[in-house]
Order: structure tokens, then sequence, then C-alpha cells
């Protein structure tokens, strides 16, 4: 590079056009003569998906690190990883297996395991779009802060929840095999289950963020929806046996089944739990695992980029 | 490039722009600042009569500022607290909408804060590596400036700080390490917000160093600070913002001096 026909071309400009040509040209005009590009424009949805690949690490280690960061003032630390979940399932079979004895169908020895995986499975969703909608609103200093795909923080959330919820399966594994449920070939189904369910989870996070930056409100909301949700979605009692007693006409066993909740805790069940066969699973169950995963991770993603430029205002 | 710019002061001369700002407008909407009555009832009845904005107060922040930044310049933004520097530096650097008008840049602007949001319930140590991937830093990168990073920031001067949770740091030392982790990076168009203001004398004027430095590399740089010395120590052109609105925009020596009368009275 030559340093002085280059410095000597810029002063002859310089001096040539003391006004300069560009003088007086409108904004955009001068903009597109030196390739100048809107600030913060939002770009293509391929190079939006690049951008965010790009910054897959950032993704991991935000993850990682709010995690981490969530029990480091504890005494205890990272045992409430574990703690946690594990309270969680006994405050529930307090409630519905021992008060309400909810167990008459199945005995202990199935109940406490479908209890624990239905508990973990639909705390996986209901965390992940809890997160969702304060992943924007709850950060807006870092999105003011710094330049990256605003869609890395609700997908870091969502991945945030998957890695909490491994260690509660980790958990849920000593009690399945305390109950007498051994690994077996099906277990293997766990793995697609929880790919199917974090592709869900991810886009409702996505929703969430979205509509959250927009309409705080829902932060003050979303609680009882997603209560409302848990008790529809047979998290501690089977929903399919309840309504059968019931007298529900099939089709309502049929809606309520395909909710997605619904949908992912009984594969983990089935996948899980010796007891619990295929004539408890709903007609179509890994369409709609997958038809869900996809409509919601999808969906999700578009609906977010749509506002990216958005985000920032608050 | 870099080495062309160090040399050569006078390529603020060259008339390429960097930074486009098209009659920008800013306005930020506040939630629950409404002034009315403030209880539950009002509220309601607000949302059943369909009226949103009433809950809403609308602050104009920017209003309609125009100018065209070079490369090579060095453009100090001055004005009182609350006249819209930083809310404009965000603009610019497209973290925040314009309401109207258009702000158009050559490749994407960095924003030097010392406010990025960092987690105080990290190690100083993984705060560096989060810091740096935001910036879109690889972890290569990051390895390789790591030392640096720490050194330059003076963090473990006093001992073994960096693998403690930042929540244990006095303000200065955070702000410090946010300043550092910040200035890692190299920038096309630099945008530094208050920056000087942080830590201790030394400090100051290591940060002042090294933002002579990145001004070097860069191809722009914008500094907001209240201190008029270090205005002018680093700055060639100065814009005046009061109000939203510019009010000056000129030769550094001008316009500090124009301001510099304005606020002894």
């Amino acid at each position: 590079m030559s340093t002085v026909s280059e410095t000597t071309h810029d002063s002859a400009v310089a001096l040539s056009a003391p006004p300069s040509p560009d003088d007086g040209l409108p904004a955009a005009e001068l903009a597109k003569k030196y390739g100048l590009a809107v600030s913060g424009a939002r770009p293509g949805l391929g190079e939006y998906a690049r951008q965010l690949w790009d910054r897959r690490h950032f993704i991991v280690a935000f993850s990682r690190a709010k995690l981490t960061a969530q029990y480091s003032k504890a005494k205890l630390g990272q045992v409430w990883q574990v703690a946690t979940p594990l309270l969680n399932a006994f405050v529930y079979f307090l409630i519905f297996g021992v008060l309400m004895d909810a167990k008459r169908d199945m005995g202990p020895d199935t109940y406490i395991p479908f209890l624990v995986t239905g508990v973990f499975v639909f705390t996986f969703t209901q965390t992940s779009a809890m997160a969702g909608v304060r992943a924007i609103s709850g950060n807006l200093g870092l999105v003011r802060a710094l330049h990256f795909p605003r869609a890395a923080l609700p997908i870091s959330f969502a991945l945030q929840q998957l890695q909490q919820l491994l260690y509660s399966m980790g958990v849920l594994i000593v009690i399945l095999v305390g109950f007498g449920h051994f690994p077996k070939l099906s277990w293997l189904l766990i793995f697609p289950t929880l790919v199917l369910q974090f592709a869900f989870n991810t886009g409702l996070a996505l929703i969430m963020a979205r509509a959250g930056s927009k309409t705080p409100d829902l932060a003050q909301l979303l609680p009882f929806i997603t209560r409302t949700w848990m008790y529809a979605s047979g998290v501690m009692y089977s929903m399919t046996d309840q309504l059968k007693r019931a007298h529900a006409p099939e089709w309502v066993i049929d809606v309520l089944g395909a909710n997605p909740a619904a949908v992912y805790i009984d594969l983990m069940r089935f996948a899980l739990i010796d007891g619990y066969g295929a004539d408890k699973l709903p007609p179509h169950v890994w369409a709609l695992a997958l038809g869900w995963a996809l409509l919601l991770g999808l969906g999700g993603f578009v609906y977010f980029w749509k506002a990216e430029e958005q985000y920032g205002r608050g | 490039m870099a080495d062309q710019n160090s040399v050569d002061k006078t390529a603020a001369s060259s008339r390429v722009p960097t930074v486009i700002a098209d009659d920008v407008h800013i306005v930020y909407r506040v939630y629950g600042g409404n002034t009315g009555r403030g209880s539950a009832t009002a509220a309601l009845n607000r949302i059943i009569k369909r009226k949103p904005d009433a809950g809403v107060r609308e602050v104009h922040a920017v209003k309609g500022v125009s100018f065209t930044a070079y490369r090579g310049q060095a453009i100090g933004l001055i004005g009182s607290n609350g006249s819209g520097k930083s809310t404009l530096l965000k603009a610019i650097a497209g973290l925040l909408p314009a309401e109207r008008g258009k702000v158009y840049t050559d490749g994407q602007p960095s924003l030097l804060g010392v406010n990025a949001a960092l987690m105080n319930d990290l190690t100083g140590e993984k705060n560096v590596m989060l810091g740096g991937l935001a910036m879109g830093m690889t972890r290569e990168q990051i390895r390789e400036r790591y030392q640096s990073i720490v050194d330059f920031s003076g963090i473990n001067e006093k001992g073994d700080f960096i693998t403690l949770p930042m929540r244990t740091y006095s303000s200065g030392m955070a702000a410090r390490l946010r300043f550092s982790i910040a200035a890692a990076k190299d920038h096309d168009v630099l945008m530094i917000d208050e920056a000087l203001a942080t830590g201790d004398r030394s400090f100051q004027k290591r940060s002042e160093a090294r933002i002579r430095e990145l001004r070097k590399e860069a191809g722009t740089v914008f500094l907001v600070s209240h201190n008029n010395k270090s205005i002018r120590d680093t700055c060639d052109r100065v814009l005046w913002l009061e109000r939203g609105e510019l009010l000056m925009d000129g030769p550094t020596d001008e316009v500090v001096r124009a301001y510099e009368k304005e606020t002894a009275r």
C-alpha cells in the first residue's frame, strides 16, 4: 500500500474542491454514493440466521453464565440445581399422591415416576415461556449497549432451561431406578422428544420475548396462564382417565390430548415408565410432536425477526 | 489504513462520509410516567375506554438532528445532562430505532459504553469471555487478548480479584473492567460514552491513551463527555446538543468556547 499517493490523492480532492461536490446532495443520495447502509436496519431472514449462527458461542456462554449465576449467592450453590426440582416433585407428591390420593389407578411404583416426569417436563416449557417474556425487557441494558441479533437472548434463555432440565433428568433417572423402572431400549426415545420439545420451547420463548418487549404486563399475567395450562395438561393425574370417567365426548379427549405440553409429557412417560403403554398416547402423537415443534420453532423465529429493529426502544 | 491515519492527521480533511444523520428524531415511551391518577381503577378505566396512550408518556429526546461525519474525524458531543447526547449515539449505533429520519453508516458502528451489561454474579474472568463474545469476538481472539485486558484494567494489582464475582468489586473496579473489555476490540466507527470519567487518575490516563490508539485505528470517533479538557485533547470537531436539538456544529475551539461561555453564566 503506498501511503504517499493515498495522502496526496486525499488532499488533492480537498484542495480542488474546497466546497465539496457532495455539498447540497440529499442525505440519501450521499449515503448511496459512498455505500453507506441504514444503521440498525433489519437484515433479511437468511442473513439474520447466519448472524445468529456466528454468535452461537455467545448464546451458549450466556446461557451457562445465567445458569451458574442463578445460585451463586446461595450457600449450597449449585446443589440447588438438583434440589429445586426434587423439592418441587416432593410438594406435588405430598398434595396429589398423599392428600388427594390421585395414585389409586396406578399404584405408587408407577404414580411417583409418572408425577415427577410430568412436573419436570412441564416445568421445562413453563420456565422457557417465563424466561422468554423477560428476555428482551429484562436485558434492555444489554440490547442498548451491544449489537447482536436479538434472537440470541430468548434462544439462550431456552437453552438455559434445557440445561436445567438435564439436571432434573438426572434426578428423574435416580427416582425411576428407585421405583424399579430400569433402563431399556425405549429410553432412547428421550432424545427425539427432548429435541422436539426444545424446538417448541425456543419458539415459544421467541414469541413471548417479542410480546413481552411491547407489553411488559405479560410477565404478570403469564403465571396464571401457565398454571391453567398445567392443570389442563395432565401433569398430576392422567387426563384421559379422568375425562373418560366423566364420560367426556371423544373429541374433547383428542383435543386436550393434542395440547403440546401434554404431547411431550406423554411421550416422555411412554419412553421411561414401564406401566405406561402406547394405549395412553393420543393418536398420531409423533406427528403432533413434530408439528408443534416446527410450527412454533419456525413461526416464532420469523415472528421475532419481524420486529428486530424495534427491540432497543423498550 | 490504520498506518495511514496515524501518520497523517490531515486525513481528517478527506471527504469520505462515514456517518450521515438525516433529520433524526428519537422518542422514548415511558410506562407509568403519567402524571394523572395512578390508581388501579383509573388504569382499568383507560383500558376499557381503549385509550392506550393515556398511561404512556412520550419523551422526545432527539429532535431533528442532521450532520455528516467524515473519515478520520474525532467528533465530540457536548451539552448539559439530558440533552440527548447518549441517545443520539445509540441511534447512530443502530441500537435505538429512530422515530423519524434515518442514520446511514459505513459498516457497523460500535458503542463503547461503560454501561455495557455484564453479570455481577459471575467472576471477572467469565465476564471478560462473555463480554468479548457479546461484542462478536471469537474465543481465540479473547484468549489471545485476555491477559492484556486484565492487565489494562489493573484489577489484579490489589490481589487476585479477577477470579471473584463482579459484585465484590468496588464501583470503580467494575467500571475499569467494563471499559477494558469494551476497548479490547478494534472498531470502524467508534463511539465512546463518558468512558474517560471512570476510575482513578492513573486509569484515566491509561484509558485516554487507549482511546487515542483506538482513534488511530478507527475511521471515525464520537466522544460524549462533560470534561471539556478531554474533548479538547481528543476531538477536532464538536456537536453541541441542547434539549435534543443541534445548537452548534463546528471546530472544537469555537464550539467549546461558546459552550463554556453559556455554562459559565
